[in-house]
């Protein structure tokens, strides 16, 4: 096949694109007891996906993605408690647009620095946003958050049940769907690809004309609407919503997610909540200092061997079988 | 008399005390096949970053095409119509040959930041991209990893990029360094197709390849011009040999 | 206006404490241009070390000190040697990770080890007690922790701007290849450096276990803050810690006391501005 050829056909839908999809409704058959689990493992997976668009695509290193999970989950929850508006698909829309407006004005700004700097930006808007969290009582609930929130049922038909799951489970599948074909189709054309050159090579972006800081902060902004969402499914599906959508330990867990299952490859994200979830609902309530000192090895050892995560592991095994190279 | 594409006044910089620019007053027309060549450190790299906007100078300015883009960012300058080659490959080196000359091709066209369409249908860039992979032979590597290519290869994906902005004007600094000799026509073969309106300035150390392309030469020392003229006068001059060429002659 | 004095004292020492843990994270950050988000983890080992030798062992208070430098500075030189060196040319993504990993596994250790209860500072009688300076009557404790960081300040400038090894340390700071070309052994410079730098952090730990406390889950607890500190004073610059310390230190306290709800907002919200405004630090030197 030529490179063209190659090329021209990269985008296309190969036939086991659809088994995780294929999957995700076996599960709902499969396992009726366990769909609250599985409805954060699909809430996991939108929020790395989103990273995955800063970080394995664009390049940009933050610790505060988080930021925007936790913007979208408290508006969500502070529209529900606060003006009676509960109505889930509308909620989503304002959270994406809430999420992205911050990721837009901090982008906007963040983007100018680079590297250790740009790094503790991140941390600072994080934390900041943490605190007036914490300090806005009134609106949000302040440490104990917004425990028993209400929502509409679903198109008016299908009730949030918070025992079995069953709609919510559904309906965060359907928005992963979505929000998975948008990422894909932004990947694959030429923005995703300029982005991927911003992270190979910023110099050589610059020097053939590339505006590299307006397409960091699209991306940036695109990639905080999606964590918005992803944190509105969060607080809707749960009912509730308190500080631990925001901070360092979410955003440090989506980060190791991602990175366990591999950056810059659109599965990675799949690949990462699914194997971290599955082990940290097994292990981690029953030994939790054992699961933090694994954890912890295991991320030494990536950080040094096997930096490409499972899926890069995969790929590594298939060049040496001789197969042919990676898509 | 022809258009004046590239022109700089007075243009200086310096780093702390090093002056590593002085007053340098210099002009590439259409159509110039220009060549620039100097001892090792004499700011020849130097000019070529400040020229593109990748170092602002100290004093002076810099002119394209008759407008000052001296406070012009580089991506800026490249939209302008100005494009270059470093010295030391600047490539996309996860990324295969031909997704790497696309990438120039698609910002060249505008559609660097088109979000719907998948990169693989945009048949114009990759038509594109395929005449210039094909024009400096490159098609049997088209597909492989930048990473995988011996450097001499990659030392053309890094002209194929350069070409494929259709600049105005096109600095190529030590094109040739890393290209086997067998391969050096490659390049000349592929600056001869470029349209004659455009100016064409190389940095180069092999004299055999300036003398055979250069319609006019300028000798850079310590930061300054030292001579500048036709190929004939610099190969007679007399300070210029004693300086650089005569030890580049003798060998 | 006693009080006032008394807050300031209260702030200066909390600075001072940030000051000894940090000096060292900037100067390796500078020098290496590691992120090293375990160097809380470092601070913590050393206060855990110095205060169960206190504890347990009876051991006296400056010798515990002097224990719990040596026995981080030795893991940091293990450390170092066997992974950090590993990943100096390492993309930012995978020191944030290794590191992100290490202070896991140090956390979880300490759990496992000692437990996770915070652990009480029993102070040689020497230190207890208040000083009377004349204008105010303040807590000995406190007040040594200011003499001994102003100590360490001078020490360390003098170290850097008058010593050989210091001039190596600045000229690999601003341009490693070129001090490398020079003749210095910049793999050794590291390893020295990244030693003492967390040896430090190890006193820090143990003097300011009393002001910041000491439990296993301090390093994430003061990692945004030992950073920001960093940030804002410039990487590599001993004197830029040292004020940007200073500065926290003394808004937090005195915050804490007046504004307790927006105190820790301020302080972020402060330090995105600053950044913004000089993203190499207040003492930085910006990049070329």
């Amino acid at each position: 096949m030529t490179a063209a050829r190659q090329l021209a056909e990269r985008h296309r839908f190969k036939w086991w694109e659809l088994l995780p999809w294929a999957a995700g409704i076996a599960v709902f058959f499969a396992f009726p007891n366990y769909l609250a689990f599985g409805t954060q493992l699909l809430i996991a997976i939108l929020f790395a996906l989103s990273l995955d668009l800063v970080l394995g695509y664009a390049g940009i290193v933050t610790l505060g993605h988080a930021a925007f999970f936790g913007a979208g989950a408290y508006t969500v929850g502070m529209l529900a408690q606060h003006l009676g508006w509960n109505e889930p698909l509308s909620g989503l829309v304002a959270a994406a647009l809430v999420a992205g407006a911050i990721g837009l004005a901090s982008g906007y700004v963040l983007l100018r620095t680079h590297g250790l700097t740009l790094l503790m930006l991140t941390l600072c808007t994080m934390a900041l946003l943490e605190e007036a969290a914490n300090m806005g009582a009134a609106f949000t609930g302040g440490f104990d958050g917004m425990p028993g929130l209400k929502f509409a049922p679903l198109l008016g038909l299908f009730p949030f049940d918070l025992l079995f799951f069953r709609s919510q489970y559904l309906y965060a599948l359907l928005v992963l769907l979505l929000c998975f074909a948008l990422v894909r189709i932004l990947v694959y054309s030429p923005f995703g690809q300029s982005l991927t050159g911003i992270r190979e090579n910023l110099l050589r972006m610059h020097a053939v004309g590339a505006p590299v800081r307006a397409r960091l902060v699209l991306a940036y902004t695109i990639s905080a609407a999606l964590a918005g969402v992803a944190g509105a499914l969060f607080a809707q599906t749960n009912a509730f919503v308190n500080l631990g959508a925001l901070g360092l330990e979410r955003a440090a867990g989506v980060l190791i997610i991602l990175i366990l299952g591999g950056y810059g490859r659109l599965y990675g994200a799949f690949v990462g909540a699914i194997v971290y979830l599955l082990l940290e609902h097994a292990l981690a309530k029953a030994y939790p200092t054992a699961w933090q000192i694994g954890l912890g090895v295991v991320l030494m050892a990536v950080a040094l061997y096997a930096r490409n995560g499972i899926l890069g592991i995969g790929d590594a095994l298939r060049r040496r079988l001789g197969g042919q190279r990676a898509p | 008399m022809s258009a004046t594409l590239l022109e700089t006044k007075g243009l200086c910089k310096s780093f702390g005390a090093l002056q590593v620019a002085r007053e340098i007053s210099f002009r590439l027309d259409a159509g110039a096949r220009h060549a620039l060549i100097g001892p090792n450190g004499a700011g020849k790299t130097t000019l070529v970053n400040l020229l593109t906007g990748l170092l602002q100078p100290s004093r002076g300015s810099v002119h394209l095409k008759g407008e000052d883009v001296t406070s012009l960012a580089q991506a800026k300058r490249v939209k302008r119509g100005i494009a270059r080659t470093f010295q030391i490959n600047q490539l996309f080196r996860g990324l295969t040959v031909l997704e790497n000359v696309c990438i120039a091709v698609a910002e060249r066209l505008g559609a660097g930041g088109s979000m719907l369409r998948p990169a693989g249908r945009r048949s114009d860039v990759i038509a594109e991209a395929s005449r210039l992979i094909e024009m400096l032979k490159l098609r049997d590597v088209a597909g492989r990893r930048i990473g995988e290519l011996p450097y001499g290869r990659q030392r053309l994906v890094e002209i194929a990029i350069a070409l494929g902005l259709d600049p105005q004007v096109l600095l190529l600094d030590e094109p040739a360094a890393g290209i086997p000799s067998a391969e050096s026509h490659i390049l000349l073969d592929a600056i001869s197709t470029l349209p004659g309106e455009i100016a064409v300035l190389i940095i180069e150390h092999d004299m055999d390849l300036v003398f055979r392309f250069a319609d006019r030469i300028t000798v850079m020392v310590n930061g300054a011009i030292f001579a500048q003229g036709s190929p004939a006068e610099i190969a007679a001059n007399r300070e210029v040999r004693a300086v650089y060429l005569g030890s580049a002659l003798d060998a | 206006m006693d009080q006032l004095i008394s807050i300031l004292l209260g702030g200066l020492a909390a600075g001072m404490v940030l000051f000894i843990v940090s000096v060292g994270l900037s100067v390796t950050m500078g020098l290496m241009g590691f992120v090293n988000l375990a160097h809380g983890g470092f601070a913590m080992l050393g206060g855990y070390v110095i205060v169960l030798t206190m504890k347990h062992w009876g051991l006296p208070f400056l010798p515990a000190l002097g224990l719990g430098f040596a026995a981080v500075a030795a893991l940091a030189v293990v450390l170092e040697r066997l992974f950090y060196a590993r990943l100096y040319r390492a993309s930012e993504l995978d020191q944030v990770l290794f590191t992100i990993g290490l202070v896991f596994v140090m956390i979880a250790s300490i759990t496992l080890a000692v437990g996770p209860e915070t652990q009480t500072v029993v102070l040689p009688d020497w230190l207890r007690g208040q000083t009377d300076l004349g204008f105010v009557k303040y807590r000995s404790y406190s007040l040594a922790i200011i003499v001994a960081g102003s100590a360490l300040v001078v020490g360390l400038w003098l170290g850097f701007e008058r010593t050989r090894f210091g001039a190596r340390i600045r000229a690999a700071v601003d341009n490693r290849r070129m001090a490398e070309s020079l003749g210095t052994d910049v793999g050794r410079l590291f390893t020295l450096t990244f030693a003492f730098g967390s040896g430090l952090a190890a006193i820090g730990g143990g003097l300011g276990a009393e002001i910041l406390g000491l439990d296993p889950q301090y390093p994430l607890r003061y990692l945004v803050y030992f950073l920001i500190v960093v940030a804002v004073g410039g990487l590599g610059r001993v004197t830029g810690v040292f004020f940007a310390a200073l500065l926290i230190g003394v808004l937090d306290f005195v915050l804490k006391i007046y504004f307790p709800k927006g105190g820790t907002l301020f302080i972020y919200a402060l330090t995105l501005v600053l950044l913004l405004w000089r993203p190499q630090g207040l003492f930085g030197r910006r990049a070329s």
